[in-house]
C-alpha cells in the first residue's frame, strides 16, 4: 500500500506534529505526546483499529491499554534500532512517542522505515520480536531485518505479528514521513512533500514551508512553494498581501489555484483584490480552453492515427489493386495475436516484444495475405463483388479459427513500461506515451510505405502493373508474382497496425470487424489509389470525430461522420483526391 | 394475363410455388388437427421456425431483384428489413398497454423505466395496425427513395455502392443501440402480448402467421416476377450488363434503378414485420452489417438472378445454421465462411446454376433453360 499523497488525507494536527517532529521548531519532546492524546478526547473511537489491517484477534483490549498517558516519557537514546523496538508496543502512546523519535533520528533509514509501518508491511517476528518487513510470497511472507536488510527467509502469517495503527498514528505517520521527505537531499522526493502540503493552511506548515523556501536551492521546489506560499496568502488579512497572492498566482493552471480564487473573486472584501481576481481567473480560463483545444485535437490525431493505420494497408489492396478485402480487419486482429503470442513467448522481456512483434506481425499477416491471394483472390480478379463476397468469407473463417484455437474471450496485451504513462506538459495538458507512439508510429508507416512505392522496384512495379496490366506484361513484369506481393504488402501493413493497436483498444475475435467499415470509409474519402488521401482522410476523420464528441455524444458523432461520408461520396465519387490520367479510368 | 405470361417458362418458380402452397396447407393441419404424440404431429416450434424462414425468403427474394436484376450488390438490406420490423414491433409494443412490468396505460416498460413522461412524437399511430402497416412498407420504402435518389443519381455504382450501404445499415445500428432515439435501446422491443386481439403464444396465432408469411412470400415472388417479365425488367437486366450504354440509347437509369430499388426495400420492410412477431424480439442487431452480407450469401447459394434460387437458399442456408448451431456452435462460422468462399469460387450460379447445368446435360440436343 503505497503511502497516500492525497492532500486532503493530511489532518491539521497531523501537519503540526509534522513540522513539530521534523526539527523545524523546538518544541519539547512531551509536546509531542500530549498533543498526541488530549486527555478529553473519547479514546475508544480514536483507537479502533483499521479492520482492514488488523485482525479480530488484535482488537481486543487495545482501547483499554491505549488509555494510559504514563510511559510516554522518551527515552534519549540515538540509536535508531532501541527507538525502532518500541514501534511493536502494545501501547499506542508508546508507539507513537517512537515515531516521533525515529523521525528525529536523522538517520536515512528512518523514511523507509516509517513508510513501511504505515504500509502494514512492517510486522513482529513472535520467535524473537525482531521487526521484520515483509513482501508477499505465494501463501507465505518472504521476510528481511527492517534495520539491517538482512534477509531471513520466509515465515506463514502465524509466526508474525502485525503492528496495529490508529487513525492518529496513521495521520502522525503521514506528517514524519512528508517532514523528513521535504528536507530530503533529493529535489525530486522535495518537490512531492511541497506538493502533497500545498493548499494546506496550518500555520505550522507555513511557517515550515516559508523556512524551507529561503533555503531551497531547487528551481522547480521553489516554484513550488512559491505557489502553495502564494495560496496560503490568499487568505491573509491584509489586501496588499493577497493582491501580490492573486498576481503570483495569474496563469497558474493548478486546480487548486482556480478553487481559491473563485471564492476571492466573488467576494472579497476589499474590491480591487475582488477585481484581480477575477481577471486571473479569466486569464486562467482561457488559457485552460486553449489547451482543452490542444487536447481535443491530439486525440483526434490520435483517432485518426488509429484510421490511418488500419486503412493504410487497405489503400494498398483496395487502392492500387482495386481488390476489396474484407477480410483487411482480420488481418490487423493476427497482427494484435501475434503480438500476444509473442509476449507469451518471451514473458521476461515485454520491454522489447513489441520491437519482435512488429516484424512478426508482418509476416505472419503478410504471408496470410499471400496465401489468401493465391488461393482465392486471383480467380476472381475482375469480378470485385465476387471477392468481396469470398474475402467475407475468409474473414468469418479466420474469426472463428482465433476463437477455437486461442479463446473466444478478449486477450491481455501488456504495455511495455516505456508505452505507459503521459508526458506532462503542465496541469492541464499531458498526452499519454501509447498515443503519442502510435501517432509516430503511423506516421513512419505510412512514409516507409510510400518510399517503398515510389523507390523500389517493387513499387515501380506495382504501380505499372495497377495502370495498365497488359502493358506492364509486355515489358516482362510478372504480373502474378506481383499481384501476390503487392497483396502480401498490404496485408504485412495490416499486420502492424493490429500490434499498434492491441496497445490502444481490447484484442479480442470481433477487433477486425470494429475497423473494416471506418477503413473502407477512409480509403474512399481520401480517394482511391491515392496515399496521400488516405492520410489526410484518416487524420481529418479523427479530429472530426473528437470535436463533435463533446457536444454530441460518442456514438452520434460517428453516426454524423458517417453520414457525411455518405453525402459526400454522392457529391464526390472519386474521394478528397480523385486520381487523375489514364490510371483513372483503369 | 400479365401474371400467367410472367410465370410461363420459370420452371423452377412453378415447382417453388406448387410445395410452397403444399406447405402452406399441410403445417398448419400437422400442426393444429394431428394430436400432440402423434408421429405426425408439428410442434409448434417448428412451425415458428417454418415462419420465420419463409420470411428470410421473402427477404432474399427482395435482394435477388436488386442484386440479380439490376447488379447492385446492396449490403444494407438487412436495414429495411429491421425497419419494417421496429415498425411492426412499435404496433405490438402499444398492444401490451397496462400488461406491461409497470403497467402504464400508453408509455411502453423502457419509457417508464427511462422516466421518460410521454410517447415521443413518432410512437404516435403505432397503436393502429392499418398504420402501423403502412410504416412497415413506408418507412424502408423512404429511406430508400431518399438513400437511391442521392446515390442513383450522382452515380455510384458497383463496389461504392456496397460499401455505402454497408455504412448505412451500421449508421442505424450505432444509432438505434442509443436509449435516447426512443425504440428501446440496448434490448430492443420485445414482450409482445397479443397482435390484432390474437394471442401470440397461442398456436392458432402461429400459425395464422405462418400462413401469412407463405402468402407473402407468394405474393411478393410473383410481383418480383411480375417485373421481371415486365419490358421494366428487361431495361434492368440491360443496366446490369452495360449501364451506359442503357444511358445512351435514352432510358432514364436513375428511375428504374430507383423504382426497383424502392421496392426491393418495402419488401424487405414486410418480411421484418412479419419475422417480430414470430421472433417475439427486435434488437439493434438486425441492423449488423454481418446480417444483410450473410443474406447476400443465402442469394448467392440458391442462385442469382433465378428469384426462385433465392427462395431455395435462404431456406437451406438457414437450415444449416438451425442445425450447426444446435450440434455444433463452433463449426457455423467455418460452414458459413467456407460457403461464401467455395459458392463465389466453384458455384457462381448458385445450385439454380447447376439444376440447369444438370438439365442440360441430360438434354443435350435441346436448349437449356437459360
Amino acid at each position: 500500500m503505497p503511502v497516500s499523497t492525497d492532500p486532503r488525507d493530511w489532518g491539521r494536527r497531523g501537519f503540526a506534529a509534522l513540522l513539530l517532529i521534523g526539527g523545524l521548531c523546538s518544541a519539547p519532546m512531551l509536546a509531542v505526546a500530549e498533543e498526541a492524546i488530549p486527555p478529553g478526547e473519547p479514546v475508544v473511537e480514536a483507537t479502533l483499529p483499521d479492520p482492514i489491517e488488523a485482525p479480530i484477534s488484535e482488537m481486543e483490549g487495545t482501547p483499554s491499554e491505549s488509555d494510559t498517558l504514563e510511559a510516554v516519557a522518551p527515552a534519549p537514546a540515538k540509536d535508531l534500532a532501541s527507538i525502532a523496538a518500541r514501534l511493536a508496543d502494545r501501547s499506542f502512546s508508546v508507539k507513537e512517542a517512537a515515531v516521533a523519535e525515529v523521525a528525529r533520528s536523522g538517520d536515512p533509514r528512518a523514511a523507509a522505515l516509517l513508510k513501511a509501518l504505515l504500509a502494514g508491511d512492517l510486522q513482529q517476528r513472535r520467535e524473537d520480536e525482531r521487526l521484520v518487513l515483509v513482501t508477499p510470497a505465494g501463501p507465505d511472507w518472504r521476510l528481511t531485518d527492517a534495520l539491517t536488510d538482512e534477509p531471513l527467509g520466509e515465515a506463514a502469517a502465524r509466526d508474525l505479528k502485525k503492528i496495529t495503527l490508529n487513525n492518529r498514528m496513521r495521520s502522525a505517520l503521514r506528517s514524519a514521513i512528508a517532514g523528513l521527505t521535504l528536507n530530503h537531499p533529493d529535489a525530486e522526493v522535495r518537490l512531492r512533500a511541497v506538493q502533497e502540503m500545498t493548499g494546506v493552511s496550518d500555520d505550522d506548515v507555513v511557517a515550515g514551508l516559508r523556512a524551507r523556501l529561503a533555503e531551497e536551492g531547487d528551481g522547480g521546489v521553489r516554484a513550488a512553494l512559491e505557489l502553495a506560499l502564494a495560496i496560503v496568502d490568499l487568505a491573509d488579512a491584509d489586501a496588499t498581501v493577497r493582491a501580490t497572492a492573486v498576481d503570483a498566482l495569474a496563469g497558474r493552471l493548478e486546480p487548486e489555484v482556480r478553487n481559491r480564487l473563485a471564492p476571492l473573486a466573488a467576494g472579497d472584501s476589499d474590491p480591487e483584490v475582488r477585481a484581480a481576481a477575477a481577471d486571473a481567473l479569466q486569464g486562467i480560463a482561457t488559457r485552460l480552453k486553449t489547451y482543452a483545444a490542444m487536447e481535443t485535437l491530439f486525440f483526434g490525431l490520435s483517432l485518426g492515427s488509429v484510421l490511418v493505420l488500419a486503412a493504410i494497408g487497405l489503400a494498398i489492396t483496395f487502392g492500387v489493386m482495386g481488390v476489396i478485402n474484407m477480410a483487411h480487419g482480420e488481418l490487423i486482429m493476427l497482427g494484435a495475436y501475434t503480438t500476444y503470442l509473442v509476449q507469451l513467448a518471451m514473458p521476461n522481456a515485454i520491454e522489447f516484444s513489441l520491437l519482435v512483434a512488429i516484424p512478426a506481425a508482418f509476416l505472419v499477416s503478410g504471408s496470410v495475405g499471400v496465401l489468401i491471394e493465391r488461393s482465392v483472390i486471383r480467380y476472381l480478379y475482375g469480378r470485385p463483388l465476387e471477392t468481396l463476397l469470398a474475402t467475407f468469407g475468409i474473414s468469418l473463417i479466420l474469426q472463428q479459427l482465433v476463437r477455437t484455437t486461442i479463446s473466444a474471450q478478449n486477450v491481455v496485451v501488456e504495455n511495455p513500461s516505456w508505452m505507459s504513462g503521459s508526458l506532462v506538459i503542465n496541469p492541464a495538458l499531458s498526452l499519454t506515451y501509447n498515443r503519442l507512439y502510435v501517432l509516430i508510429f503511423a506516421l513512419a508507416v505510412f512514409a516507409a510505405l510510400l518510399l517503398i512505392l515510389k523507390r523500389t522496384a517493387l513499387g515501380l512495379q506495382v504501380r505499372a502493373v495497377s495502370q495498365n496490366r497488359a502493358m506492364a506484361r509486355a515489358m516482362g513484369v510478372r504480373s502474378a508474382r506481383v499481384d501476390a506481393l503487392t497483396f502480401g504488402l498490404g496485408s504485412g501493413i495490416a499486420g502492424v497496425a493490429g500490434v499498434a493497436l492491441s496497445q490502444l483498444t481490447n484484442v479480442g475475435p470481433n477487433m477486425g470487424q470494429a475497423y473494416i467499415i471506418d477503413s473502407f470509409m477512409v480509403v474512399v474519402f481520401g480517394g482511391v489509389g491515392n496515399l496521400w488521401g488516405t492520410l489526410v482522410a484518416g487524420l481529418t476523420l479523427g479530429v472530426a470525430n473528437k470535436l463533435m464528441e463533446p457536444w454530441a455524444g460518442a456514438v452520434l458523432a460517428k453516426i454524423l461522420v458517417l453520414v457525411f461520408i455518405i453525402m459526400f461520396i454522392q457529391k464526390r465519387p472519386r474521394g478528397l483526391f480523385p486520381q487523375r490520367g489514364r490510371a483513372a479510368d483503369a | 394475363m400479365g401474371l400467367i405470361r410472367a410465370m410461363r417458362g420459370d420452371t423452377g418458380g412453378q415447382v417453388m410455388l406448387a410445395v410452397l402452397a403444399v406447405v402452406t396447407v399441410l403445417v398448419p393441419v400437422l400442426n393444429l388437427m394431428v394430436p400432440e404424440g402423434h408421429p405426425w404431429h408439428l410442434s409448434s416450434y417448428t412451425v415458428t421456425l417454418l415462419g420465420k424462414y419463409l420470411t428470410y425468403a421473402l427477404l432474399a427474394v427482395a435482394v435477388d431483384l436488386v442484386w440479380g436484376y439490376l447488379g447492385i450488390l446492396s449490403l444494407g438490406h438487412g436495414a429495411f428489413f429491421a425497419l419494417g420490423g421496429y415498425a411492426m414491433g412499435m404496433y405490438l409494443m402499444r398492444q401490451i398497454g397496462e400488461r406491461g412490468v409497470y403497467g402504464h396505460p400508453e408509455l411502453p416498460d423502457f419509457m417508464v423505466f427511462l422516466n421518460w413522461k410521454e410517447l415521443p412524437w413518432f410512437w404516435h399511430g403505432f397503436d393502429m395496425f392499418w398504420f402501423a402497416a403502412l410504416m412497415v412498407v413506408l418507412v424502408p420504402g423512404l429511406l430508400a427513395f431518399v438513400f437511391g435518389y442521392l446515390a442513383f443519381r450522382s452515380r455510384v455504382t458497383g463496389v461504392y455502392l456496397s460499401i455505402i450501404t454497408q455504412a448505412l445499415t451500421f449508421a442505424l445500428m450505432l444509432a438505434f443501440f442509443r436509449n435516447e432515439m426512443g425504440f428501446g435501446g440496448n434490448n430492443g422491443l420485445t414482450d409482445f402480448k397479443d397482435i390484432l386481439g390474437f394471442d401470440l403464444k397461442s398456436n392458432a396465432t402461429r400459425a395464422g402467421l405462418f400462413v401469412a408469411s407463405a402468402i407473402a412470400l407468394a405474393l411478393g415472388y410473383l410481383a418480383c416476377r411480375y417485373i421481371v417479365a415486365s419490358r421494366l425488367g428487361r431495361v434492368a437486366v440491360a443496366i446490369r450488363d452495360a449501364e451506359p450504354r442503357t444511358r445512351f440509347i435514352g432510358y432514364r437509369v436513375e428511375r428504374v434503378k430507383l423504382f426497383i430499388f424502392t421496392f426491393s426495400a418495402m419488401l424487405a420492410g414486410i418480411a421484418g414485420a412479419l419475422y417480430v412477431p414470430q421472433v417475439g424480439i427486435i434488437n439493434p442487431g438486425e441492423f449488423s452489417p454481418l446480417n444483410s452480407i450473410e443474406l447476400v450469401i443465402w442469394v448467392a447459394v440458391g442462385g442469382r438472378a433465378t428469384l426462385y434460387g433465392a427462395v431455395v437458399g435462404a431456406i437451406l442456408v438457414n437450415y444449416g445454421k438451425t442445425y450447426f448451431t444446435g450440434v455444433m456452435p463452433e463449426a457455423w462460422l467455418f460452414a458459413l465462411g467456407g460457403l461464401f468462399v467455395l459458392v463465389t469460387l466453384f458455384l457462381p450460379r448458385g445450385i439454380a446454376g447447376l439444376l440447369a447445368l444438370i438439365r442440360r446435360r441430360r438434354a443435350p440436343a435441346g436448349e437449356g433453360a437459360q
